[in-house]
């Protein structure tokens, strides 16, 4: 197979960017869209120049690191998949694709397809976590947990915090990926200590990154590859207004 | 050859009391002298983010470094099947010495038994910490905790959170290690690669790094390093790894002078999807949990090219049933990836290339119904359909055993630390608790006791002998280190020869694959030292390497990944020519039972082979720590 690429090129984060087209052959259906890129990439060296940095790393779609916009679309044309398990059978023979980073602000570009994506990071930092030392825990089975609320959080836990919410969103908005956590989090006992300070020092720290807010469009849950829901967004909203209008809500924001 | 006495320092007193004494005794730091002691710690996967959570809890200061963007995308985040722990929750006789006698057997009696046995004992605590920090483990309707079985295993001891297991165990662990970085007691550095260890004065006392956006070399000093980065099957070229897995930390600190245990020792995985054609990146695991319910066949006849639903059940070979009945499919993992191999070396093989044999589903659906199956493996069937664009619920599945996990890894004593001073090896990175062989769901397990329950503890006790000094990065030794560092990176930018990394890359995998692989023998490992050799000498003279050093460069990256390789292969090598026996998933040709089984060597081989470095891999020399068994008695393994 071939295909005509365009795809965003760019020094650095204080330097302009550019789309540049390159031309792939002998690609064959099996081969992942990232696999397209190695080879690619292995031309582009051969002939001393710099090859296109992008990210992946477990290439199974499973760690998060990978993720492009490709023909527009964050994680490519393919629903639930992320961009490391698409595969070239996806696409015509001949087919023209462009491929750019996950745009926001809150993203800023590293080099040519990589973006720092630590904003996530600090979403979490801000309370993405149940409060037990290494030591302190409870037999496991102390709590029993009915199975459907154990599958829901395991829903909401999925998320492998890969951003493609965020570039797909029209606001940049972070909300499916804090959703997830709050979510997740929430559904379970051991959450509930903390759900009301927890909500509201994710959120908090989520516009303090600077991503957009919430008007729901639904595009994060298209384009999401692990499939979080937007149910968990309506749940975040919820936990959010119960926050601020309970006491330990209000301790949270001092 | 052995002069140098390795001492493990495995507490006397029975083998229940050792931990749980040794605890008691060692020296603690006050908790207001913690925050004094700096901690590096290298990696941030299961070991590493819990070790940095887990000591930033006691206070101490920590420094947390990743190859990643973000901790939570360490390798251990892609283990599906399950964790280990000797709950007993199912009442179907399991207990701690059950665990350490499985695990003690299924790594075919070459792990020390002390740390296997602190292993079992911890892994009930483990699932307890999970727990309370809201890992979603699968669960009964009455909502108590879930259990399955797994390879190597007559008890249903195995917890999991769908197909992503590790997953999430690893973003519980993230979570414990963030709430840490918001305390201030951790400071997190992404995006940096260690590239050497600084000894000073005979002890480890800080690192150098290369920041992987910017390309700056940096400096950090502290009073211990903790090494958790992970395995190294990546040598291989083609493994079930991620694809930036590298073996780079701990081989640079084997060539500063810690010691590495029984390089050799390296696991195939039996349910991976195979190899479909050039280009391939990475090869595709499929959770082992798929062979509890999937049977494993190839057709009777040689080169039967039928489609399989075509192929009568009078014509198919169910061969691990067959040659293991009490086990059948559920074998460990080193007999399964061998009988596979065995049965395509022989031309049953199914598939374009022939190198596969079905999994296949079919009883299981019409025995429990589709519907149980997509809860169980419902993730699994999509990945597969998803890469192959065949249908498991309707076809079987084609499997083939690729590399995986290796066993081998920084000798430590049974306090984690290498023969370095105030050095210290947790999970993959390490050799420890494995032997020859893993069982399923065990890395996880190790993972987490090692940097939850264990380092913390014994950490301490070296610590406390070793009061913080002021020293800072100012001391020559970095400056010196740094130069080193700096000196390869440039001469892997001058070279400017005509192949790529990967091609080097590629090419080692081939010889690993082919000599060093699932069955070895002494004439193709002599092969593959010389071929390795004369392929590291044509990297350093022919290798291509473009960009920058002072910029994101992931061309150079690579390159030092591999040239670091390009030298563990043949260390590998040599370890497994000297290993002159076959155990657990190191199989030499020349020792095997008449029925083709592994023929370990006791009298022999009853011992960690612990590399030292000396100048020249070639000259590598090997030291032996000998397993000492007095509580699970060495038998042939047996699983008929
Ligand atoms: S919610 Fe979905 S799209 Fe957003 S970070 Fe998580 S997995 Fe990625
Ligand atoms: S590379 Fe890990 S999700 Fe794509």
């Amino acid at each position: 197979m071939k295909f005509h690429l365009k795809i965003w090129r760019q020094a650095g984060p204080d330097q302009p960017g550019r789309f540049e087209e390159y031309t792939v052959d002998n690609i064959v259906p099996e081969m992942s869209f990232l696999e397209m890129l190695d080879q690619l990439n292995e031309e582009l060296i051969r002939e001393g120049k710099e090859p296109i940095a992008f990210e992946s790393d477990c290439r199974e779609g499973i760690c998060g690191a990978c993720g492009l916009v490709i023909n527009g679309m964050a994680h490519g044309p393919k629903r639930g998949c992320t961009t490391c398990e698409l595969r070239m059978r996806e696409f015509p023979d001949g087919a023209h694709i462009t491929v750019e980073p996950f745009r926001a602000d809150a993203f800023p570009v590293i080099k040519d397809l990589v973006v720092d994506r630590s904003a996530l990071d600090r979403i979490i930092a801000a309370g993405g976590y149940i409060s037990v030392n290494t030591g302190s825990a409870p037999d496991a089975n102390a709590i029993p947990i009915p199975k459907d609320i154990a599958e829901e959080a395991m829903d909401a836990a999925a998320c492998i915090g890969c951003g493609a919410c965020v570039a797909a969103c029209p606001n940049a908005s972070a909300a499916l990926f804090t959703a997830a956590k709050v979510s997740h989090l929430a559904l379970l006992p051991q959450g509930h200590p903390e759900r009301e300070r927890r909500v509201i020092r994710m959120v908090d720290q989520m516009d303090a990154e600077g991503f957009g807010s919430c008007s729901n469009h639904g595009e994060c849950e298209a384009a999401c590859p692990k499939g979080i829901s937007i149910v968990n967004i309506a749940r975040m909203r919820r936990e959010y207004i119960r926050a601020s209008t309970s006491k330990a809500g209000a301790r949270a924001v001092l | 050859m052995s002069q140098v006495v390795l001492d493990a320092k495995i507490p006397k007193g029975p083998i229940q009391d050792k931990w749980s004494n040794h605890k008691a005794s060692v020296k603690l730091v006050s908790p207001a002298n913690k925050r004094k002691y700096t901690i590096i710690v290298v990696g941030t996967g299961l070991a590493g983010a819990s070790a940095a959570a887990t000591l930033g809890e006691l206070g101490y200061n920590v420094l947390n470094f990743c190859i990643q963007d973000s901790p939570r995308r360490a390798h251990s985040v892609a283990a599906q099947g399950g964790i280990n722990a000797a709950k007993n929750y199912q009442n179907d006789g399991d207990s701690v010495w059950r665990l350490f006698h499985d695990t003690i057997k299924g790594g075919d009696y070459r792990a020390r038994e002390a740390n296997v046995y602190r292993l079992a004992e911890l892994s009930v605590n483990i699932i307890d910490q999970a727990v309370a920090q809201g890992v979603p483990f699968a669960r009964e309707y009455g909502g108590t905790l879930a259990n399955r079985s797994f390879g190597g295993a007559q008890v249903s001891r195995t917890f999991y959170a769908r197909g992503q297991t590790g997953q999430q165990l690893l973003l519980g662990a993230y979570s414990a290690l963030m709430r840490q970085v918001a305390a201030g007691t951790v400071k997190l550095y992404p995006r940096r690669e260690m590239l050497d260890l600084v000894i000073i004065d005979g002890r480890a006392r800080g690192i150098v790094c290369r920041n992987l956006v910017t390309g700056e070399l940096e400096t950090y000093a502290g009073d211990a390093v903790v090494l958790a980065t992970g395995g190294y099957s990546t040598v291989f070229y083609l493994s079930t790894n991620a694809v930036n897995s590298n073996a780079t930390a701990i081989w640079r600190a084997f060539k500063k002078g810690a010691f590495f245990g029984n390089p050799c020792f390296t696991q195939i995985h039996p349910t991976c999807l195979p190899e479909a054609g050039a280009g391939q990146s990475k090869l595709t695991l499929m959770s082992e949990s798929l062979r509890n319910d999937g049977r494993v066949w190839v057709p009777k006849k040689k080169g039967d090219t039928r489609p399989p639903h075509e192929i009568p059940e009078s014509e198919r070979d169910y061969f691990l049933e067959r040659r293991y009945p009490a086990f059948g499919n559920l074998v460990p993992r080193d007999i399964a990836s061998r009988a596979a191999k065995a049965v395509c070396d022989e031309g049953y093989g199914v598939g374009p290339t022939g190198r596969a044999v079905y999994l296949d589903f079919a009883d299981a659906i019409k025995r429990l119904g589709v519907d149980v199956i997509r809860e169980r493996y419902g993730n699994l069937f999509d990945m597969y359909r998803e890469i192959t664009g065949e249908d498991p619920y309707k076809t079987p599945m084609r499997i083939y055993p690729a590399p995986h996990y290796t066993m081998g890894g920084l000798w430590v004593d049974y306090n984690l630390m290498t023969t370095i001073p105030g050095l210290y090896a947790l999970g993959e990175a390490n050799f420890s608790d494995h032997g020859a062989n893993r069982l399923g769901a065990s890395a996880l397990m190790q993972g987490l006791a090692d940097g939850y329950f264990i380092l913390p503890v014994t950490i301490g006790d070296f610590l406390a002998d070793h009061r913080p000094d002021g020293l800072t990065t100012d001391h020559p030794a970095f400056a010196a280190a740094v130069r080193e560092v700096n000196d390869q990176i440039k001469r892997l930018l001058s070279i400017r020869g005509k192949k790529t990394v990967r091609q080097f890359h590629w090419e080692l995998g081939r010889i690993m694959w082919d000599y060093v692989g699932m069955s070895r023998n002494a004439q193709g490992l002599q092969k593959a030292i010389s071929d390795i050799q004369a392929l590291r000498e044509e990297f350093w003279r022919d290798v291509k390497v473009v960009g920058e050093a002072n910029d994101y460069n992931k061309d150079l990256e690579y390159a030092g990944r591999v040239a670091d390789f390009l030298e563990l292969g043949e260390l590998m090598a040599m370890d497994a020519l000297d290993r002159e026996e076959s155990c657990g998933g190191h199989f030499r040709e020349e020792y095997q039972t008449p029925d083709g089984e592994a023929l370990r060597r006791d009298d022999l081989f009853s011992h960690v082979s612990v590399w030292e470095y000396k100048g020249e891999i070639k000259d590598s020399v090997r030291h032996k720590e000998p397993l000492v068994f007095e509580y699970a008695k060495p038998s042939q393994r047996s699983y008929k």
